[in-house]
């Protein structure tokens, strides 16, 4: 008997949505080997993360607290890797759009919240755009490497905002913390609901879920990039601004992962420090994947790594497993849709007739 | 001849990819000394059937054996290890070297343990006297990517009669080189040939197989349509076995020039080695085809990025109906009516996961005819392709249908449609029927010559000097990044457009054929 | 001016120079490798980890230094196993896969740690590796200290420069692994299989990557920490393409680097009152993306990086 494999035609949504879920799945399941391995019951922890997760209101309202970074990062990644512009640098294009978000709403402007929570969102989003441009331009004009130079960035910008956190923003109330000085009450966004974390980022973060699935299918632009992606030779041959269509991408990729760090700063924090962020712009990616690149898809796979993580933190503290069990289930699950699209390209066929040796 | 022993013998081999059956129960036997050539149009099977024999494929059934120690003995199937054990030796029309290494270090790859020093100087020995006794004269130290085609291919066959080989395989070994180093090589092959090898010969070009085979073996539709041997061969009588049916040869009408609507003057690019231009002029007049020859790699990738939109000179001008062009991006050109065909239309031509529509639209999906307010107007592009699919016989499952799906000849067929349906008046058509069968040949021909006849000015860029006979109302010949005139096509010959790809000036070509 | 002098005129300095060059040159090495043979490996930050991690805890549970180090290998060689699984056999993102190999073997690294030492509030230490004395070099003046008293680890990966340079260079096995790094069908038409040069590179390259990771826990510090690695592994990358893929200027890549690190760690002493600490820390990074800047376009990247190969395939 032999395996055969033969190119795909063409992969439906079906069974593109498919890979996502079984990726997904397998992560989870695989992770039950380290839960054994950490003394602890798989259905037990299972049972837990769900809860934690997803168990009350207000476990709930947690989960698409998380959620809302990693539906922007997530979007960052995905317009962006179909362009094939591998922009590993969300995590510090977040923080720069904090940054952005606190020295304009922490007193330097002073108006009413109509205008303020706009001006706060629009600084973010330029100032985590041209984040990326900078590695994209340099890759035009130098031929460097994005991935290696945005992932090197995030190391720069993070001790950028600890020199900034511990100097000329520290908060001199803060008791010697290092953290920013707080944003004025007029630049954070409204709750959802009382007494819930959830913030006005969430419906940001719909919004620009909804606006990328648009321009992906309807707008000339999303045609550029998706020609760009997937055949830059060919695109260029047709006229397609290749370099350009790059930087559009790139401002609005790092915009996106800004977006996120505004949200993160004026919707739950209030002020910025350097752990703002516990790898949402490195999860964002995963986020992507698993969603297939889609920004409909994002949405859903940003609620299940923010699921995962909430789901988590709440079952460690019940059993003492350690949360980077929520670590582990985003990587392998990275992984896993990686494999996952191996099947997409591919359909494998079990061949029962025996070759003559 | 046939007294010789057998070498290498297939026997009944069949391969089927899904639907199509590229061999269907072909055999043949090579005999030691001989050279075999195989003849087909693109597409017979040729090329399938000789990676069957080398091992990148695995045949569905039949045997390859080949001549060892104890007679014929079969060989595994899918193994080239076992081929090239076995003595068989292929030269790629693709070559595979490795071009950061140096010849010798080409040549040596695979034949050492792994773990061994100090080997290099023996090696070098064995390939000087396989050299001297061959011809294949090439310097072994140099960077296989600062070697010419030519000298790369006397690599590829260095490989194999280093690791002695009984039988090489050339697959469409001049395609690449002049009709004088393909001369050479000829002369090499039979020196070869006669001290015993056993030559395979793959070609679509018939003149040269008569030219350098003993025996013909011609394949069509993956079945064997005829083996003759070379010296009895009548020349029509392979024709017709090789195309079947008697193809309705494009007949071309005088050309009555008019204006001229393209022109370079005095343009230089500095680029890449095989893209710089130096001094080229060019005109291209209303109601005329020009053909372009030449060597690949002399320059027409340069012409052809410049009038492409996508090189801007170093120097000199390009005038588009008398207006300066010079640094005109292919979205402007194609908006003023000009019409570009890629040399690599897979590569360059289309957006393999894109829809028919999307790569019909997709020069022009800025303009009104496809956007509104940078929303696109999906109904027109659908419009469009469909009308297209049906116009320019587009096989293919619809206008949503994802264009790598399409077969070669259909992605020319969607180029044809995307650049003609707008009646352009300058046309580059760059390689336009490369890799495709002879009918959909006869009908890019067909397309192009009706274009010219509507008035539009074309330049075709071929290395088929066939194509350009029958295309071209005027030659030009591009050789070292120079650009010579050879004149009106009437009344040239292959001889003197052979030279001047060579770099002869026109005169001293035309006084040595 | 007078700083800069007294900076590098101490052989102290050229000493930690050396040290902290030691665990890039392993990571260079190793990424060196792969890549020479086509495969982008970005899982290396993460293989960091693991090898930091796996070696400090064998020794911790009792194995010896040696163990230790060996086990670190492993870690990372069956990490790298999985990245050439995904990207050599089955032909998919290397982008992608060394990212999640990097996630994956951080998360494995750091949960395994967690569960091992679940009680530990401070780091605990090992008997990490001592320098050793090298009889008549070390006791030369000034270049005995500067140069002759590492650890074991240090000298280790000196040897693994010129074995990796002798492997390259000077045998047929590295005559097919720059072939199949070059054009995977020039090593398919000579019957030597693409799949086994590429998978056995980046095996042992990772494992090499690993040994990186090791020296931090086993040589430089006595313990784990998280967040240790500090993005070392990206520094290699670019250290790679700044190197053109030559072991020799692997080795002068991350010495330089070393000693700009350990040259700006005297300067901040000495400085420190006037500029944040954190610009000094910064420069690795900022120097990492400068060298790629002036080097990208020179580069003389394995023609066939990034490019997956399945048999009988074309370029």
């Amino acid at each position: 008997m032999t395996i055969r494999l033969e190119p795909r035609e063409d992969a439906g949504l079906g069974l593109k949505i498919g890979v996502s879920l079984a990726a997904g799945l397998v992560a989870l399941l695989l992770v039950a080997i380290p839960v054994l391995f950490a003394g602890g019951s798989p259905l037990t922890a299972y049972g837990l993360m769900i809860q934690g997760a997803f168990g009350s209101m207000f476990a709930f309202s947690e989960t698409l607290n998380r959620a809302t970074p990693l539906i922007l990062t997530g979007l960052a990644c995905a317009v962006a890797f179909r362009a094939k512009l591998w922009n590993i640098g969300a995590e510090g294009q977040l923080y720069i759009g904090a940054l952005a978000a606190v020295c304009i709403g922490s007193g330097l402007l002073q108006l009413p919240p109509a205008l303020m929570i706009p001006t706060v969102m629009i600084a973010g989003f330029l100032a985590g755009g041209l984040m990326m441009v900078i590695p994209t331009v340099i890759k035009q004009r130098f031929g460097a490497d994005e991935v290696v130079i945005t992932l090197l960035l995030n190391f720069v910008v993070i001790l950028f905002i600890q020199m900034l956190v511990e100097g000329p923003l520290k908060d001199p109330l803060s008791m010697g913390w290092p953290q920013s000085v707080p944003l004025l009450a007029e630049a954070k966004l409204p709750k959802l609901l009382p007494r819930l974390r959830m913030h006005w980022g969430l419906i940001v973060g719909l919004v620009a879920a909804l606006v990328l699935w648009l321009m992906v299918r309807k707008t000339v632009l999303g045609f550029e990039i998706r020609a760009v992606g997937e055949n830059k030779a060919a695109a260029r041959f047709a006229g397609i601004p290749v370099d350009a269509t790059m930087l559009k991408v790139a401002l609005i990729s790092g915009g996106l992962a800004g977006l996120a760090g505004v949200g993160e700063v004026a919707g739950v924090k209030g002020y910025l420090s350097s752990d703002l962020s516990p790898g949402f712009g490195y999860s964002g990616i995963v986020v992507a994947m698993l969603a297939g690149l889609s920004p409909i898809g994002t949405v859903i796979a940003a609620l299940f790594v923010a699921a995962v993580f909430v789901g988590a933190d709440s079952m460690s503290r019940a059993t003492g497993i350690s949360s980077y069990i929520a670590d582990l289930v985003v990587a392998l699950s990275l992984l896993c849709v990686l494999v996952g699209s191996f099947f997409l390209r591919f359909r494998v066929k079990w061949d029962r007739q025996s070759v003559v040796a | 001849m046939t007294d010789a022993p057998v070498l290498l013998s297939l026997q009944n081999i069949t391969k089927r990819f899904g639907a199509l059956t590229a061999n269907d129960g072909i055999s043949l036997d090579l005999h030691r000394g001989e050279i075999l050539a195989l003849l087909g149009e693109n597409g017979a099977g040729k090329t399938t059937l000789m990676n069957i024999l080398f091992g990148h494929y695995v045949q569905d059934e039949g045997d390859v054996r080949v001549l060892g120690d104890g007679g014929l003995t079969a060989l595994p199937p899918g193994s080239p290890g076992a081929a090239l054990k076995a003595g068989i030796g292929m030269v790629h029309q693709h070559f595979t070297l490795a071009e950061n290494l140096s010849g010798l270090a080409n040549i040596r790859l695979g034949t050492e343990p792994l773990l061994s020093f100090g080997r290099e100087g023996a090696a070098r020995a064995k390939v000087q006297k396989i050299i001297a006794e061959s011809g294949l004269d090439v310097d072994l130290d140099r960077r296989v990517a600062d070697l010419t085609v030519g000298e790369k291919q006397r690599i590829e066959i260095l490989k194999a009669l280093y690791r002695d080989a009984k039988v090489l395989i050339l697959d469409e070994p001049t395609a690449v080189l002049t009709p004088q180093e393909a001369d050479g090589l000829f002369v090499v092959l039979r020196r070869l040939a006669a001290n015993g090898l056993g030559v395979i010969f793959i070609s679509h070009k018939l003149g040269e197989v008569l030219a350098v085979s003993h025996r013909i073996l011609v394949l069509r539709g993956g079945k064997k349509a005829g083996e003759l041997v070379t010296a009895d061969a009548d020349r029509r009588a392979i024709a017709d076995l090789m195309v079947g049916k008697a193809v309705a040869a494009v007949v071309r009408t005088p050309a009555s020039p008019g204006d001229v609507l393209l022109a370079l003057e005095n343009v230089s690019l500095h680029g890449a080695s095989g893209r710089s231009l130096s001094g080229v002029d060019l005109k291209l007049r209303a109601g005329e085809v020009v053909g372009l020859a030449g060597v690949s790699g002399n320059g027409q990738s340069g012409i052809a990025g410049l009038i492409s939109g996508l090189a801007v000179p170093t120097s000199g001008t390009m005038r588009l109906y008398g207006e300066t062009v010079t640094r005109a991006d292919p979205r402007a050109l194609v908006a003023n009516g000009v019409a570009r065909m890629p040399e690599d239309r897979q590569h360059d031509g289309v957006v393999g996961t894109m829809s028919v529509a999307d790569n019909i639209a997709i020069e022009e999906v800025r303009s009104a005819a496809f956007s509104k307010m940078g929303f696109l107007d999906r109904k027109a592009m659908r419009e469009r392709a469909t009308a297209a699919i049906a116009g320019y016989d587009v096989r293919c499952q619809g206008p949503d249908a994802e264009a790598r799906l399409l077969s070669g000849g259909n992605v020319q067929k969607l180029i044809l449609a995307r650049v003609l349906e707008r009646g352009p008046r300058v046309i580059l058509a760059n390689q336009p029927t490369r890799g495709l069968d002879v009918g959909a040949q006869a009908e890019v021909h067909r397309r192009i010559l009706a274009a010219r006849d509507r008035g539009a000015a074309v330049l075709v860029i071929s290395e088929d000097l066939d194509e350009l006979f029958a295309l071209a109302d005027r030659f030009v010949v591009v050789h070292a990044g120079e650009l010579h005139d050879a004149g009106p096509s009437e009344g040239l010959d292959r001889g003197t457009i052979g030279l001047m790809m060579a770099g002869q000036s026109h005169a001293r070509a035309e006084m040595a054929s | 001016m007078d700083v800069l002098f007294d900076i590098l005129g101490s052989a102290n300095f050229w000493a930690a120079a050396i040290r902290i060059a030691t665990p890039l040159i392993f990571g260079v090495l190793g990424a060196l490798i792969c890549e020479r043979a086509g495969v982008l490996n970005l899982g290396i930050e993460g293989i960091f980890v693991a090898g930091a991690m796996t070696g400090w805890l064998a020794v911790y549970l009792g194995a010896g230094l040696w163990g230790g180090v060996l086990i670190a290998a492993f870690a990372g060689a069956l990490f790298g196993l999985l990245h050439a699984f995904l990207t050599v056999i089955l032909g998919l993102s290397q982008h992608v896969s060394g990212i999640g190999i990097t996630l994956l073997a951080t998360s494995v690294s750091y949960f395994t740690y967690r569960t091992a030492l679940p009680d530990v509030s401070s780091p605990p230490r090992i008997a990490a590796f001592q320098p050793v004395s090298i009889p008549g070099l070390s006791d030369l003046p000034f270049i005995g200290p500067a140069l002759f008293q590492q650890t074991p680890l240090t000298f280790l990966a000196l040897v693994f420069v010129a074995l990796v340079a002798l492997v390259l260079y000077r045998t047929p096995l590295g005559l097919a692994i720059r072939a199949v790094g070059d054009n995977p069908a020039s090593v398919e038409a000579q019957g030597l299989s693409v799949v086994g040069l590429r998978v056995g590179a980046v095996v042992v390259g990772s494992a090499l990557m690993a040994l990186g990771g090791a020296f931090l826990t086993m040589s430089a510090f006595d313990a784990f920490f998280f967040g240790m690695v500090n993005g070392r592994g990206w520094i290699c990358i670019a250290l790679v393409v700044f190197a053109s893929w030559q072991p020799g200027k692997a080795l002068l890549g991350a010495l330089l680097f070393g000693a700009f690190d350990a040259f700006q760690i005297r300067l901040q002493a000495q400085i420190g009152q006037v500029v944040p600490g954190q610009v000094f820390l910064m420069m690795p990074y900022l120097l990492s993306i400068v060298a790629l800047i002036l080097v990208a376009r020179r580069a003389d990247y394995p023609r066939a990086l990034l490019q997956p190969w399945t048999k009988g395939q074309r370029h």
